[in-house]
Order: C-alpha cells, then sequence, then structure tokens
C-alpha cells in the first residue's frame, strides 16, 4: 500500500521530517503520535502534495507509484485521502456540486462514466445520513459556517463518497466532542476493510480507543522513533512523550 | 461641446414629446448642450473610455426598426411573475407585456393626478449637474414608467421591466420614476438586453426612486447586453425616515456600460444594501459609480461590488461614501474585491471616504485578489484538477453574492447563466434539483 523510505522534507528551509520509515500494509490501522512539533502533520501535507512542503530525501511507494511524480488530485484519484485537520471554509462553492465534481473526477480517473444528478444525489443523502449530517449542508457552501464537529463530520463523508484505499485522519478528533467522535469513530470503522489501510495522526490516545490500531508509532523529531501495538498508546497516556522523545537524540 | 452631443438633439426631432413635460425638456436640452464632453481630465469619468460612443453614428430615437421579440428572446426572459413591461429599442411593446394594475402607469398615459404627481418628483431626485447623461435623460423624455405605491399597500407582484434593443444604431430613452408612500413595499426588476444585431446601440436609462417613511424596496438592475451595446444609466434613490432598500446591480458588459448609483440617505433610521456583480471579458468596458450619502444620523449602508475582469477586459469602480456633519451615528461599510484572470485585464477601483461627523463607523476596501492558495488545495485533494478549482473557485466568489439575491426567480435565473460563463456544468444548481432535494 505505502512504503516511507528515508523521508526528509522541509517547509520553509526548517528541516522537519528528518529519515522517516513507514510500511503501511492493505488493511492496517496505524497510528501515529507525538509531542507538538514532532513533524505529525507535516508528514500529512508531504504526502498529499501541498506546496510549500519540500521533499529532500527519501522515497514514497503508494500502490506500487512513485508518489512523488504525482500531483496532488492525481493522488487523490489514486486513492489517497486526507482528513484535514482544519478544513478550509469556500463560501460560494456549493458542497454538493464539490462532492460530485470530485467523485466524478476519481471515477473519470478509472474510467467511469460520471453519476447522474440525480444518482449523485440519493447517494450523497444516504451518506450525509451516515455520518449524522443534516441534508440542508449539502446546500450550503463548502464548510461554510459549520461547527467544528460539522467540519470533521463533512470531511468523513468525502472519504465515504471517494472510497480512498488509504485515508490519512489529521488529528481530526481535535476539537471535537465525545458524540462527535462518536460519530467521526464509527464511520471509520465501517469502512475498515482488508483493502483499505488508515493512519490515524492523533496527540491524544481518546481516538484510539474508538478506533483501534493495528500499531501504534511515536514519531518525534521528524523520525518515528518507538513502534508497538494499540497499548503503546495506552503506555504513553501515562507517561507523556518526554522519555521517548530523550531516547530519540 | 462635442459631435454626439449636437447629434443627440438633432434625433429628437423624431419624437412627438408630451406637451407637460415640454419645459423639462427645453431645459435639459439647454444644459446638455452647455455642458463638457467628459474627458479622461473629467473627474468622474477619468477612467471611462468615451471615445467610442463620442464617434458612434446614432440612426433613430426610439424607432422600432423589429419592434418584435423573437421566441428565442422571448424565452429569455425572466420567468417571473410579474407585472411586465417590455419596451423594444425604447418603445413600449403591448404584446409582450402583461396587463399592469393601478400603480404602474407610463407617462404618456397618465392622468391629471398622476401627472401632478410625476411633476413632483420627475428630475428632482436626479442631481443633473453631476450627471450629464441624465441630463440627456430629461432632454429625450417622451415617455417613462411610473410606479406609485401609496401609502401602507403592498404591490402584489413584482414589477419587471425589461428593455431590449434590437437594432443597429439604435438609440433609446428609458426613464423609470418610483414613488413609494409610506409604509408602502414593492419589488422590482429592471432588466436590460440587447441581440447581436444591435451593433453600435446605445441605450440611455436612469431611474429615480423615492422611497417614504418606513417603506422598503427591493429593487435589481440587470445589464445583460450583448457585447456591442453602449449603456449608460443611472439610479437615484433618496430614503426617507426608516426606508429600507435592497439592491442588486449586474453588469456582464458590452462596449460600454457606466451605471451610476446616487444613495441619498434623507431620513433618520433608513437602511440600504447595495451589491453588485460584474464579469467584463474580451473587450468590454463595465463602469460602476456609486455614491452613498448620509445626511442625517442613525442610517445604515452596506455595501458590496465584486468582479471578475478577463482577457482585455475593464472595470472601473468608485464607491464614495459621505457623511454629512449631521449624520452621527451612521454605520457605513462598503467593499470591492476584484480578480484578474489574465495579464491584459485592468481594474481601476477607488473607495472614497469623505466623514465630518465624529461620531461615526465606517469600513471600506477595495482589493485586487488572487484565488486562494488554501482553498485550491483542499478541492485538489479531492481529486479537482488546478483548473477546475480554479474554475469553482472564481464561480464561487461572485456566488457569495448571487446565493444572497432574495428574490428566487431571479436568483434561479441568473445563477445558471452565470456557471455556464465560467464553463460550469450547471446539472446540480438547477432549481429543479435543489428542489428535489428539498422535499425531504
Amino acid at each position: 500500500m505505502l512504503r516511507i523510505a528515508d523521508l526528509f522534507a522541509r517547509v520553509e528551509e526548517k528541516e522537519i521530517i528528518k529519515g522517516l520509515n513507514l510500511t503501511v500494509k492493505p488493511g492496517e490501522v496505524h497510528a501515529i503520535m507525538g509531542p507538538n512539533g514532532a513533524g505529525k502533520s507535516t508528514l500529512g501535507n508531504v504526502l498529499s502534495g501541498r506546496e510549500g512542503y519540500e521533499v529532500t530525501g527519501g522515497s514514497v511507494d503508494f500502490n506500487g507509484k512513485d508518489l512523488f511524480e504525482l500531483e496532488i488530485e492525481e493522488r487523490a484519484r489514486e486513492g489517497m485521502f486526507l482528513a484535514f485537520q482544519y478544513p478550509v471554509e469556500i463560501p460560494g462553492v456549493s458542497n454538493m456540486e464539490f462532492l460530485k465534481a470530485s467523485v466524478d473526477a476519481k471515477r473519470k480517473h478509472h474510467g467511469q462514466p460520471d453519476l447522474s444528478a440525480v444518482e449523485f444525489m440519493k447517494l450523497a443523502r444516504e451518506t450525509s445520513k451516515r455520518v449524522n449530517l443534516d441534508q440542508a449542508f449539502l446546500k450550503r457552501g463548502v464548510n461554510e459556517g459549520f461547527s467544528g464537529g460539522e467540519k470533521k463530520r463533512n470531511e468523513i463523508m468525502q472519504m465515504m463518497l471517494l472510497e480512498p484505499s488509504l485515508c490519512i485522519l489529521d488529528e481530526t478528533d481535535s476539537g471535537l466532542d465525545i458524540d462527535a467522535l462518536q460519530v467521526v469513530a464509527n464511520g471509520v470503522n465501517a469502512m475498515r476493510s482488508p483493502e483499505r489501510s488508515f493512519i490515524v495522526v492523533t496527540h491524544y490516545q481518546r481516538l484510539l480507543d474508538y478506533i483501534v490500531p493495528d500499531y501504534v508509532h511515536v514519531l518525534a523529531n521528524g523520525r518515528i522513533v518507538k513502534t508497538g501495538g494499540k497499548e503503546l498508546a495506552l503506555e504513553l497516556e501515562e507517561k507523556g512523550y518526554a522519555w521517548l522523545e530523550n531516547e530519540a537524540v | 461641446m462635442s459631435d454626439f452631443q449636437q447629434q443627440a438633439i438633432r434625433l429628437t426631432a423624431q419624437q412627438q414629446p408630451l406637451v407637460w413635460l415640454e419645459s423639462l425638456r427645453a431645459q435639459a436640452t439647454d444644459a446638455w448642450l452647455a455642458q463638457p464632453w467628459p474627458t479622461r481630465k473629467t473627474e468622474h469619468w477619468k477612467y471611462t473610455p468615451m471615445q467610442g460612443l463620442q464617434n458612434t453614428q446614432l440612426k433613430a430615437l426610439g424607432s422600432a426598426a423589429k419592434p418584435i421579440l423573437d421566441s428565442a428572446q422571448q424565452n429569455d426572459l425572466i420567468p417571473l411573475d410579474a407585472y411586465r413591461l417590455v419596451f423594444v429599442n425604447g418603445i413600449f411593446n403591448a404584446e409582450h407585456s402583461s396587463s399592469l394594475p393601478e400603480a404602474v402607469i407610463r407617462f404618456s398615459h397618465a392622468n391629471a393626478e398622476q401627472q401632478a404627481l410625476i411633476e413632483k418628483y420627475l428630475g428632482k431626485i436626479v442631481e443633473g449637474e453631476r450627471h450629464l447623461f441624465a441630463t440627456l435623460n430629461n432632454a429625450w423624455l417622451d415617455d417613462g414608467v411610473l410606479l406609485h405605491v401609496p401609502r401602507n399597500q403592498r404591490l402584489e407582484k413584482p414589477v419587471y421591466i425589461v428593455n431590449v434593443v434590437t437594432a443597429d444604431a439604435a438609440a433609446s430613452n428609458q426613464r423609470l420614476l418610483i414613488v413609494l408612500d409610506e409604509n408602502a413595499q414593492a419589488e422590482v426588476v429592471e432588466h436590460y438586453c440587447s441581440n447581436l444585431d444591435a451593433k453600435n446601440s446605445f441605450a440611455n436609462a436612469l431611474t429615480e426612486i423615492h422611497i417614504g417613511d418606513n417603506a422598503s424596496l427591493q429593487h435589481y438592475r440587470l445589464n445583460m447586453e450583448e457585447e456591442q451595446a453602449q449603456h449608460i444609466g443611472a439610479v437615484h434613490v433618496d430614503l426617507q425616515r426608516n426606508a429600507r432598500l435592497r439592491g442588486f446591480a449586474l453588469a456582464l458588459g458590452s462596449r460600454l456600460m457606466r451605471v451610476d448609483y446616487q444613495l441619498n440617505h434623507r431620513g433618520q433610521g433608513a437602511e440600504l444594501d447595495l451589491q453588485g456583480v460584474y464579469l467584463p471579458r474580451n473587450q468590454q468596458v463595465v463602469d460602476y459609480h456609486t455614491n452613498v450619502c448620509h445626511w442625517v444620523p442613525h442610517c445604515k449602508s452596506n455595501e458590496v461590488f465584486r468582479g471578475i475582469v478577463s482577457d482585455s477586459a475593464q472595470a472601473i469602480f468608485n464607491g464614495r461614501i459621505y457623511i454629512h456633519q449631521d449624520a452621527q451615528k451612521t454605520l457605513a461599510e462598503l467593499s470591492n474585491k476584484n480578480m484578474l484572470t489574465s495579464n491584459k485585464a485592468e481594474v481601476n477601483t477607488k473607495p472614497e471616504l469623505e466623514i465630518y461627523a465624529d461620531d461615526v463607523k465606517c469600513a471600506h476596501g477595495a482589493t485586487i485578489s488572487q484565488l486562494n492558495a488554501n482553498a485550491r488545495y483542499y478541492l485538489q485533494s479531492r481529486g479537482l484538477s488546478r483548473a477546475e478549482a480554479d474554475v469553482m473557485l472564481s464561480f464561487g466568489f461572485i456566488n457569495e453574492l448571487l446565493e444572497q439575491i432574495a428574490q428566487p426567480v431571479v436568483h434561479d435565473y441568473l445563477q445558471p447563466r452565470l456557471a455556464k460563463l465560467f464553463g460550469r456544468d450547471n446539472s446540480l444548481i438547477a432549481a429543479d434539483v435543489l428542489a428535489e432535494l428539498a422535499d425531504d
């Protein structure tokens, strides 16, 4: 699915990712935890291809393709999905139109015809119900005036519509109350399958009570410094990150 | 004095003016001929290219070369359940118009009482000295439309006034006078269009509006002419105590379009919202000059104009807010945002704030902006190409204002048409699709 080998990346001349290795196989759920400033969000941005994030070394293989040869939108069409920590509000752009355009873009890439307006709307309605998002949101501008929880549910809804093979959740739990967290987690769990992998980036162990990972990695100073099973998250919750950061240096 | 000014007056020989408007016409004729032709050195016309109009040879004033609309033109009217008046090349066309309520009358059919009302307001709301083409409108005056809503009445349907230009080098004069008495309500849509035959045409359209105490008006002015049309117009409004104006202006662009809004807060507690969208392409020119004057305390004004200028087109926006020393507790906002999509496109935007009172809250801003890079990244991360994302974001930039159009039929008419200009497939924003979605 995904093989990251000795990745180095920087933002504005500052090295953030410093020799990161990670292999994700189909069907696995990997949690990446770590202190603030460790490079957690940078990893998501580098993988999705955001401008301003410069890869200075290493390689990433995504389903047999060199990820860095692909444009942002090609990565998405090939099955990568980044659920944003802070989804952007785009007033004036209808959420429904945006969703249809993105679904059609992916279908076209895979040689499938566009969905008709009616087919798409049925699908969109069903999906919005699954994430408990009122249908009125489909008619609003993209994320316009959505609460934090509504924005995150909209991200999960997009994930469901696009059916990616690799989902990267960037601190999706931040700013969520417990009910919204459950909706998001249920959405993710419903999508788990032997063909689909997840990278769950989070600062807190709480989310991992709901989305149970196969592996937990600790990211500190731009590298993965420790890997374990789900019980590692509990240990981190108890001890904090400091003892590992010291190890990393 | 220019040739155009003389030519304009020669054309009046073709008209049969109304006797009771003779003196207004005569005064205006003298004033029009006495004023200098606007050039780059004329303050309010600095950026407006007037050479093309100056060189235009007009053939006829209000002659109906082809007074009937073909079926395509008829189908292109806004499907509004409204009191409809259609003018073709400036001439009223009964066939395409609906039956009219008592509140709507053409000047040429006004009874003595209505004539008195017209004479009371006509030419009084407009400030002629500053508005050369308003003077010409008076000089060319041979008909017009009066909408008069008496006290405490609400017009049942909107008034929809269509001005179509279909003839080569046609000159047309359009005049609208709206008088809302105390606590009256109305909705008016002015729709200007032309077909491809209307090369070198020139329309001069002037609207005067009196909004009485507690009265409210929704007003739309839609300029949707073809490439070769020329249009100069103005909307002059007096708002009395607690009056409310909600205005929307649209310009798709033509060879020359210049529209002035003169908005006067004359009674305390009045409020106005004015929104505008302009989308000039090719070699088109769009010029909006707005002047909001707060003469009295406790009034509000909020003005938002957005434009996307493409190809070698040119947009001019001049937004002035004047706050008189007596106008304490004024709240006034003005925002003008522009986007340029080509290196040859040009925008001249100028907000002007003149404040002579000390206890007011004002904000103004004019920008020439780029598409939001974060928004573009977000759309791309969902599989849209950069080009698709940019189209979607550009349309979104103006759609934000379209979404606020209060009249749903006007909204549903404009949105897909404008989306089409951006190459957007409108299957999902079509009214019937949205209605279906609203059903459950």
